[in-house]
């Protein structure tokens, strides 16, 4: 086996396509109500299904890469821009706990029968033609506190990508312990029945 | 026409488990994880090929995108549109499908469509700033463990619940 392959179909690529609009629309993660209770500290189904889902990936991607079957270091990782990713990450957090969505969930949402998503849309396009005219003044800030490329958090810290999985994974089960404590103080998770009845 | 019962969400486990699983599918049948964000500058770019050639060929930031000259020739646009199937299918399988605009119990619709493109603003900026989003960054970065979307997921968790905070009035 020789991973990563080189020219996925489009078959292939619409077919990963629908099991994550599939699994981000099954979680909840489709409805900004639900997405924005996590901020609120009330629903912590956005911190569980994230990690698990980045554990689970960070897992078979590490076993496959030790069966020797995967060319890791042919594999996308994004380069750090410090403030860039730092105040953009930021901006996302702030636009998802007022816009009620992110990217990716609006897309999700939208084609689950909210009209709501298409606003987010429309600001989105309209925030991107502003960067476009900005882009020029804001170049600079790529510059400092840019990373080594692909650099990871093994490659960071020299610790082996095994105690890494360990450490996350540990950190998802702490997530699970503390999403439950507040959760049970603070109105609890929100359910498709309390979507579907507007409560 | 009375509405189907909804069924419940899958829980965080199982839903977390099958998006892992189709986030390392993608890494290796592409090489690359799932994405979103760059799906809107794609198109973007292009609309602004239309509407202002010149002025979206000069620009330092969308002349980058216009390599592929038309968003159906990315990866991005064929993922989407599978997100958009998958949602669909799944909330009418599961009877979740609804005709809305979802607010909190104390906005309107009227404010709910304002706060829905201000915060689409931001997040417009933000994802072009960051150079992706909560999947390409967040969850893609993650995992293959960059250092960069650990940077990112802890910036956007930090000026979510920051932001909800001042403003938790809009949802809660």
């Amino acid at each position: 086996m020789n991973f990563p392959l080189e020219n996925p179909g489009i078959l292939v690529l619409v077919l990963a396509g629908v099991l994550f609009g599939y699994f981000i629309e099954s979680a909840g993660l489709s409805s900004p109500r639900k997405l924005t209770a996590q901020f609120a500290l009330r629903d912590w189904t956005v911190f569980r299904v994230m990690f698990v889902a980045i554990v689970v990936a960070a897992i078979g991607l590490w076993l496959f890469d030790v069966a020797g079957w995967l060319r890791f270091d042919a594999l996308k990782i994004p380069t750090m821009f410090f403030w860039a990713m730092a105040l953009g990450g930021a901006l996302l957090g702030a636009g998802m706990a007022i816009g009620g969505y992110c990217p990716g969930t609006s897309v999700v949402g939208l084609f689950a029968g909210r009209l709501d998503a298409l606003f987010f849309m429309l600001g989105m396009m309209i925030g991107m033609t502003v960067f476009a005219f900005s882009y020029d003044s804001l170049e600079p800030l790529y510059q400092i506190g840019k990373g080594p490329a692909g650099q990871t958090l093994s490659g960071l810290t020299g610790l082996p990508t095994w105690l890494w999985l360990l450490v996350l994974a540990g950190m998802a089960w702490g997530g699970f312990l503390l999403g439950t404590w507040f959760e049970s103080r603070r109105g609890g998770k929100i359910s498709a029945k309390d979507l579907a009845s507007g409560s | 026409m009375t509405e189907r019962k909804p069924r419940e969400f899958f829980p965080p486990l199982a839903a977390g488990a099958g998006l892992g699983l189709t986030l390392m599918g993608m890494f290796l049948i592409s090489g690359h994880g799932l994405g979103a964000s760059g799906f809107f500058t794609n198109m973007l770019a292009w609309l602004g090929t239309l509407a202002a050639p010149d002025w979206t060929e000069m620009n330092s930031y969308l002349g980058n995108y216009l390599g592929a000259t038309h968003p159906m020739n990315s990866w991005l646009s064929w993922e989407l549109a599978g997100a958009a199937i998958g949602g669909l299918a799944g909330s009418l399988i599961a009877g979740r499908f609804r005709f809305k605009i979802e607010r909190g119990p104390h906005t309107s619709a009227g404010a709910r469509m304002g706060f829905a493109v201000g915060g689409g603003i931001l997040s417009g900026f933000g994802a072009s700033l960051a150079g992706g989003c909560t999947s390409s960054l967040g969850l893609s970065g993650g995992a293959v463990l960059a250092v960069a979307s650990f940077v990112f997921l802890i910036a956007f968790f930090a000026a979510g619940l920051l932001v909800a905070a001042l403003a938790g009035r809009i949802w809660q």
